[in-house]
């Protein structure tokens, strides 16, 4: 008798589900539901965009790339981040392109985990940094962010779960689930904690042009911080190219050479088609950024003003594409809250604790459809509340 | 700001001020303003609702007709254009470049209808020299709205 226990790996099975599984398989029965769940824009690529992944098909360009990615692309993506936030990095030997910013996330914290070693994630947060980390044989240790603090990392907060052990933070900002932005001074605040330790710093930044109050501020460009970052950034939320899979680093020399290994075993190259796609964005594509940017910033301010009307305490988020309403005075866990709604309104929103323990009495809205959309949802989500009262 | 407005009116214009004020970060009553400006000096000249007419049962064809014109000493095309634009049936009326002159869309119950109006009305027109009549076969798209919308979210439910 084949024994599945003994096959599987014990690091693998430890990693647990997600906890609101339960709400996405009732979400996933339901018919004709609103959902203001989806953690993607519902834009179309650009077509001048599709056209040139079109055009490289044609051309017959469908074989390998380089590892580390076509160096026109590599080129332009230093252009790019030095065009749109002041980041200055060698194409050659400092940006890997990857199959989306996920893995470029896996391979940062595979270079540099060892077994045993804490990397500090503020939570809430995107679900895959925990899980990486655990896979690579580290120890995730959760901040808990708080909503007081508009959501940022604070200096008290950092120096608090630091410990001989920790190797590594994770910066999430601009932030999925709160909407939460890091400024420059607030990043400072951050440096100045870890400047005279030994603390490699992940910067997730792919929601990075989409910052609605001030242009975003990358981690690497504070003073003395370069030399430590690993930046993460794509394709998918800047420029709608969710499906085209294609992210990349930033990182010194020192970084990339071995981050590099993990590209070129577990995974090749990032898509070819995408590769070429994303030149012609990188070279053409500031105006799509603008206009989307506008868009979600009118659904932005709307889906505030919406739930604070109908009486949801909501901070105003800075920048990505989600608010995340308190919606604890209610008297119900997120999961009840969000079931309820669910089955009462019709309308799905993703519980808080989907991101995160300390998301509990949060929910989290995405603002990825249109205003119509949005409107009837929350004309709904009113109906629900004011029965509870 | 007021082109902001004004793009977000011609791609729905049922927006209220309140919503619009809300979108943009400004107050109600500045936008209100500038609707209202825009209404006066007419750039803002109708709101209007895009219809499908095939999903009732009324029955109706356009048509796309090119004419060719003696211009007229002194008003150009102006006086010729005017004229066509007062048949409740033209739609719209262009003045174009190229092979001909004004190009004009009409709407009638019927075929027949369209081609009694070209060779009564246009045609007979003094300084019209010719009409060549194209008819519509299928809507696919007007006034920058598909008719047949897929509006079936195809996003992956990757939260």
């Amino acid at each position: 008798m084949f024994d599945y226990n003994k096959a599987l790996s014990d690091t693998i099975v430890g990693i647990k589900p997600s906890g609101i599984r339960k709400f996405f398989d009732i979400l996933s029965e339901m018919k004709d539901v609103v959902s203001l769940t989806v953690g993607q824009p519902d834009f179309v690529t650009p077509w001048h965009i599709r056209e040139a992944g079109i055009r490289s098909l044609e051309e017959g360009r469908t074989y390998y790339t380089s590892n580390n990615g076509i160096i026109e692309m590599r080129e332009e993506i230093a252009r790019y981040q030095e065009r749109r936030f002041g980041l200055r990095y060698d194409p050659k030997n400092e940006i890997i392109v990857t199959v989306g910013g996920s893995e470029a996330i896996d391979i940062a914290i595979r270079t540099i985990v060892n077994r045993g070693d804490e990397v500090i994630v503020p939570e809430p947060c995107f679900v895959c940094y925990s899980p990486l980390v655990s896979i690579a044989g580290g120890v995730p240790i959760p901040i808990c962010l708080k909503k007081e603090n508009a959501f940022k990392l604070t200096a008290a907060e950092l120096k608090e779960a630091i410990t001989p052990k920790t190797k590594a933070l994770i910066l999430p900002f601009p932030n999925n689930p709160t909407g939460a932005c890091m400024r420059k001074e607030d990043l400072a605040a951050i440096a100045e904690v870890i400047k005279d330790t030994n603390i490699v710093v992940i910067a997730d930044e792919i929601y990075s042009e989409l910052t609605y109050d001030q242009p975003h501020c990358s981690f690497a460009s504070i003073e003395g911080m370069w030399e430590r970052t690993i930046v993460v950034n794509g394709f998918s939320k800047a420029y709608a190219m969710t499906g085209w899979r294609l992210g990349y680093t930033l990182a010194p020399q020192y970084f990339t050479v071995q981050m590099a290994k993990i590209h070129q075993f577990g995974i090749m190259c990032a898509p070819t088609t995408s590769q070429y796609a994303a030149v012609e964005a990188l070279r053409n594509g500031d105006g799509d950024i603008e206009y989307m940017k506008g868009e979600y910033n009118a659904r932005r301010r709307y889906v505030v003003k919406r739930l604070r009307e109908i009486g949801i305490d909501c901070f105003m988020p800075e920048g990505a594409f989600y608010v995340f309403p308190d919606i604890s005075r209610f008297g119900m866990t997120s999961e009840e809250f969000c079931e309820r709604l669910l089955r009462e309104k019709g309308v799905a929103i993703v519980p808080g604790t989907a991101f995160g323990a300390c998301g509990e009495g949060f929910a989290r809205i995405s603002y990825a459809y249109s205003i119509r959309q949005i409107d009837k949802a929350l004309t709904l989500m009113g109906e629900f509340v004011q029965n509870l009262k | 700001m007021k082109e902001r407005i004004l793009a977000y009116l011609e791609n729905d214009a049922r927006l209220t001020p309140e919503q619009l004020a809300v979108m943009l970060g400004i107050t109600e009553e500045e936008v209100r303003a500038m609707i209202a400006e825009c209404e006066k000096d007419g750039t803002i000249l109708s709101y209007q609702a895009v219809i499908n007419w095939d999903k009732t049962g009324k029955e109706s064809v356009s048509a796309l007709i090119e004419l060719k014109t003696i211009p007229q000493k002194d008003r150009g095309f102006d006086s010729i254009a005017e004229r066509i634009a007062n048949y409740p049936e033209v739609k719209s009326v262009y003045l174009m470049s190229g092979g001909f002159d004004l190009a004009i869309t009409v709407e009638c119950r019927t075929m027949r209808d369209v081609a009694a109006f070209v060779a009564e009305k246009l045609a007979t027109i003094e300084g019209v020299t010719s009409t060549a009549t194209h008819f519509v076969m299928q809507k696919y798209k007007d006034n920058g709205v598909v008719f047949e919308p897929d509006t079936t979210d195809k996003r992956g439910n990757i939260w």
